[in-house]
């Protein structure tokens, strides 16, 4: 079981999240070109190693979490909100 | 067999009788017997019939690795099968039988596979598949589905009841600083050392018994330990077993609670399924060992060598009168020493001709010797024996038991879980485990520490290793070399015989052959994974914990290659068999899944609603008057909202609070309509799309202020809905000032729907003045009141094409608005309807629902199109317009009727052409009803090119499911009122 470390909530089990996908996409503007969306939602990398992902706390808090993961071990070495200025809420409450 | 119990031996509690049936005769054992022990002392000798050639078997272990002694145990609804009579503690009644065979273990009709032995080699099963010569060509399948019934009867286990089962499991959760398996000297030193440490220890042992394989010494008593950990405040859990390991530090647990216990209290749960998560695992869980396969070497009365000192020791059962010990490694001596002294005839081979062993001489030493055939077959009556290097035949020994001892695997399966391959040790024959990043410290004979001592001193290591690993301590330490033996371990794993028929068993379980490996090798499943597959070898129960070695030593040897060349299969949980009882726990029956019920739940029962599920949800079918059915009833209240008004709970809707300055933008973003001319006190249906183009959910929101709107969204896609909002507003547009809450739960919604609905709701709001058609248009929106001051939201929204209004109040008013509502509907003869009849009314007006919008349908094909706009960008715009979304042949929304009107269909018959029924055919029916106002069948559903293309043509439905065919008039999803006339009312 992955146990991942939610700013707010504190460690929880992988269960009261939900996955969501690839965090480091930059989604392009509404208005952007079919070529560009299609790049965006469906080209994905297949690593190994460390990836950026986006984790819904949807049993918990409701945040959503950009988690650094091992796609190897399932080890995690970050978690943070993935909204700047909750972000920053955290960062001044450490 | 020459079993028997001896007075002065053994721990059991002599004081205490317990009688119990084995395949429906009476025997009595002691307090402190497991079911395998009071067999032997009773001279039960064969157990059970072997996987495939039925062959007797015995008891070849005193634990978890045993694969002779699977037996059944209660019977009816408590019938468990395949349970290890090893580690089936005695209790008074327990009932046991023997199982695969019939007509019992003693002597079973399909004895008669041993002689069929060639049929059965490896990959049997798939070659009966690929079908037998000469008929293989492409025949195989009929074939095995002949003789499957058969074969599966005669190879395999016993089997479940087939009844519900009564007892009650439990999921439990704890948290601790480290959990250590076994309670060996190992786990007791690390776990002691621990909490002296001051860390919050839990200790599992899968025994009843703390000990580990001290439970097999004859001047072993644990009561001083087990004080001793008790003061340390250690939480000691016996009989639960760590069955397997996760990520984090995550153990998980089955504790048997009641399997011992012969009236257990039905209000405890039979087993407890643990996650444990922990910061540091400590894994003391022993080592097991190993066999030696040659000719015959599972007559029942082969043992292993340790399996005997336990049943000696600890259940006071002397095993055998002529004992012969054949090994290979110094660790059966003191059990040759402590059966003789105990009475029996004890002879050694020991494969070694070079190594010293101090002994009382009471016993016989063959140094060089090894087995390499058993006589007998029921029993054992000789051993035939050779000299180790040449292996013919040099003399036969008379003797009633053979005890084996082929070395010992430490137990890495719990590491192996984590992906930790072990390494081969040279020196000691066997696999130890590897280092691990993770915070998992072996210790013990599990590290492959053969002397107490070392054992001792890799717990307190390991706990050090721990307390470093965690940041307590930074101290140094060391574990001791594996092995401890004085004499070095001569690898011994099979003895060859050449003799036609013989069978030298490598799995005892599955009945996997010495030549079942061999033929895997010539047939080229070389590799460890293939070989396991092709020959089942280390599958069921005990997953090879005896013989895999023994099968990857054979492949090593076929290759020319060293073992850990040849590698070895990944262990994976359970480390013993879990019930599926346990892992479903109390999510059983109606607590399967939660349920959801809305505020007016009662009520609607109370008034006599039929209930259906949709989701999770229970939402009201129909309510039926008496003696009517399903279809009179949903009639009736579809032909009421059409004539007068009806009643519709429909607070199942999801409900979304959309507040903040950047309100307006956010929706215009979202749905595919526009949002940005919506006036306040207006509503709008909308729809979503997904990012590529596809609808995702529709629903409407509801402009209440400026800056605030109130959002529903359909039953099955509130929760997805939600979630995507906010991912929306935290990860894409984190500039936009917009806050988004559920408020399913808070709001209790109702619609109210027929001519007749704004007079009923006349008498209902505080003042009527409000919902007139001029203040309350078609998809106006209102805050006000009902009558008691019950504050309300109406929005005139229709699903059913008649004049309609949606009503919320919170949640707590719910009944009281019922009460109301219902009171005054009564006055115009209304009714209350369920979801039969909602879904007749939406079905006339061409509104789609989940059954249309399943995830592969666009706005153009849901016939929307109107509601994509031109005028600005939103979710999925860009994407709804790709290629293979615009093809001409793409399945659009239309309307059928049976041509012939008195016929009927159902959801999910195939739209064919008519002189082209198959396949996936050129379209599908998705939801259809009786139609109260046409007075036929009716449906929805999709076909390629749509209405203009087929609405002169009829068309074919065929459902071959029901055995059902029909021709279809395609006509348009708007089935009445297509201009909505009545809705503007
Ligand atoms: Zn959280």
């Amino acid at each position: 079981m992955i146990r991942i470390n939610c700013p707010y909530c504190g460690e929880r089990d992988h269960s009261e999240f939900s996955y969501g996908g690839d965090a480091t996409i930059n989604y392009p503007s509404l208005d952007a070109s079919e070529k560009e969306w299609t790049e965006a939602i469906f080209f994905r990398k297949n690593i190994k190693g460390y990836q950026f992902e986006t984790w819904h706390h949807s049993n918990g808090c409701r945040m959503w979490l950009v988690v650094e993961r091992s796609t190897v071990t399932h080890e995690i070495k970050s978690v943070k909100p993935c909204h700047p200025n909750l972000q920053k809420v955290v960062e001044n409450n450490k | 067999m020459k079993t028997r119990r001896l007075d002065n031996y053994g721990k059991i509690n002599r004081d205490k009788i317990l009688s119990f049936s084995w395949d429906k005769k009476n025997y009595k054992g002691f307090e402190g017997d497991t079911l395998a022990s009071a067999l032997l002392a009773n001279k039960i000798g064969i157990v059970g019939r072997s996987f495939k050639y039925h062959r007797p078997r015995g008891i070849f272990s005193s634990g978890v690795e045993e694969s002779g002694a699977l037996v059944t145990i209660g019977s009816k609804d408590r019938r468990d099968p395949n349970v290890r009579a090893t580690t089936q503690e005695l209790y008074n009644g327990l009932e046991a039988s023997g199982q695969n065979a019939f007509p019992n273990v003693n002597f079973d009709l399909a004895g008669i596979n041993n002689y069929l032995g060639r049929f059965f080699a490896a990959g049997f099963y798939y070659k009966t598949f690929m079908g037998i010569p000469p008929l293989e060509w492409g025949k195989g399948t009929a074939i095995w589905m002949f003789f499957e019934k058969f074969i599966r009867k005669a190879a395999g286990m016993g089997s479940a009841s087939g009844l519900p089962d009564p007892d009650t499991y439990e999921h439990a959760h704890d948290f601790c600083d480290l959990i250590v398996v076994g309670s060996g000297p190992a786990g007791v030193a690390a776990a002691i050392e621990a909490a002296e440490k001051k860390l919050d220890v839990i200790l599992v042992e899968q025994d009843s018994l703390i000990g580990g394989n001290q439970l097999a010494e004859n001047d072993f008593d644990n009561s001083q330990i087990k004080n001793q950990l008790e003061n340390l405040g250690i939480k000691i859990m016996t009989r639960t077993t760590a069955f397997g390991l996760y990520d984090n530090c995550v153990v998980g647990l089955l504790e048997r609670v009641t399997d011992h216990i012969s009236a257990p209290n039905v209000k405890i749960p039979r087993q407890r399924f643990w996650t444990i998560r922990s910061k540091h695992i400590i894994v003391g869980a022993g080592a097991i060992e190993r066999h030696i396969a040659f000719n015959n070497n599972d007559i029942p009365g082969v043992m292993t060598v340790n399996a005997s000192k336990h049943y000696l020791n600890r259940y006071g059962v002397l095993t055998g009168k002529r004992i012969v010990i054949a090994t290979n490694n110094d660790s059966v001596y003191e059990t040759a020493h402590q059966l003789s002294e105990a009475g029996a005839n004890v002879t050694v081979l020991d494969s070694r001709t070079n190594f010293e062993i101090e002994t009382n001489k009471s016993f016989e030493i063959r140094k060089g010797y090894v087995p390499y055939n058993i006589n007998g077959s029921k029993k054992i009556n000789s051993l035939d024996i050779s000299k180790s290097e040449t292996i013919n035949k040099s003399e036969t020994i008379n003797c009633d038991q053979v005890l084996l001892s082929g070395g010992w695997s430490p137990a890495v399966h719990l590491l192996s879980h984590r992906g930790v391959k072990p390494k081969w040790d040279y020196n000691n024959a066997c696999f130890l485990p590897s280092d691990t990043k993770e915070n998992i410290t072996m210790v013990g004979s599990s590290r492959g520490l053969w002397n107490k001592n070392d054992c001792i001193a890799s717990g307190i290591a390991g706990t050090t290793d721990a307390l470093n690993r965690l940041g307590i301590s930074k101290t140094n330490y060391f574990f001791p070399k594996p092995g401890g033996w004085k004499n070095s371990i001569q690898p011994l794993y099979e003895v060859k015989y050449k003799k036609t028929r013989s069978k030298s068993f490598v799995d005892y379980q599955h009945d996997v052959t010495t030549d079942d490996v061999r033929l895997a090798h010539r047939e080229g499943f070389i590799s460890v994974e293939h070989l396991k597959r092709y020959t089942t070898l280390g599958m069921a129960n005990d997953q090879g914990k005896m013989g895999n070695i023994i099968g990857l030593s054979l492949m090593a040897e076929l290759l020319n290659k060293e073992i850990p060349e040849v590698g070895t299969t990944v262990f994976r949980p359970p480390y013993t068999p879990v019930s599926i009882g346990a892992l479903s726990g109390r999510n059983v029956g109606k607590h399967f899944r939660p349920l959801r019920v809305t505020p007016m739940h009662q009520w609607n029962i109370d008034h006599g609603a039929k209930m259906i599920e949709v989701g999770l949800y229970q939402r009201p079918w129909y309510y039926p008057k008496e003696n009517e059915t399903l279809s009179d009833s949903y009639i009736r209240e579809a032909s009421t909202v059409r004539k007068t008004v009806g009643i519709c709970d429909v607070t199942s809707l999801g409900k979304i609070a959309i507040q903040g300055p950047d309100s307006t933008e956010f929706l215009n973003r979202i749905y595919s309509n526009g949002f940005s001319k919506l006036q306040v006190g207006k509503a709008r249906y909308g729809i979503m799309l997904r990012d590529d183009g596809i609808v995702m959910d529709d629903g409407t929101s509801w402009r209440l202020a400026e800056n605030e709107y109130f959002m529903t969204t359909s039953t099955g896609e509130a929760a997805k809905v939600m979630s995507w909002l906010e991912e929306l507003l935290q990860t894409r547009w984190t500039d936009l000032n917009v806050n988004v809450t559920s408020v399913s739960e808070q709001w209790a919604g109702v619609s109210v729907a027929g001519p007749k609905s704004r007079e009923v709701l006349n008498n209902c709001v505080d003042d009527s003045l409000v919902i007139t058609n001029n203040n309350l248009p078609f998809m106006g929106v209102t805050s006000t009141f009902l009558k008691g001051n019950i504050p309300c939201r109406i929005a005139r929204i229709s699903f059913s094409g008649e004049l309609a209004f949606e009503v919320y109040v919170k949640s707590d008013f719910a009944n009281t608005m019922m009460d109301l509502l219902w009171k005054n509907a009564k006055k115009y003869n209304g009714c209350l309807y369920g979801l039969e009849a909602l879904g007749a009314l939406r079905i006339e007006k061409g509104h789609v629902t989940a059954a249309e919008l399943d995830g592969r349908v666009t706005i153009d094909d849901a016939g929307l199109s109107r509601m994509a706009s031109t005028k600005k960008s939103y979710i999925g715009s860009a994407m709804r317009k790709r290629g293979v979304l615009k093809n001409n042949d793409r399945e659009i929304l239309v309307g059928f009727f049976p041509a012939n009107l008195k016929e009927t269909f159902n959801a999910g018959t195939i739209v064919c052409e008519k002189n082209n029924i198959k396949g996936q055919g050129i379209g599908r029916i998705t939801s259809v009803t009786f139609s109260p106002e046409l007075g036929h069948w009716i449906g929805l559903g999709f076909v390629k090119g749509g209405l203009d293309k087929w609405k002169d043509t009829n068309l074919v439905g065929a459902d071959p499911v029901r055995n059902k065919q029909m021709n279809l008039k395609v006509v348009s999803p708007h089935m009445i009122d297509p201009k909505g006339e009545r809705m503007y009312a």
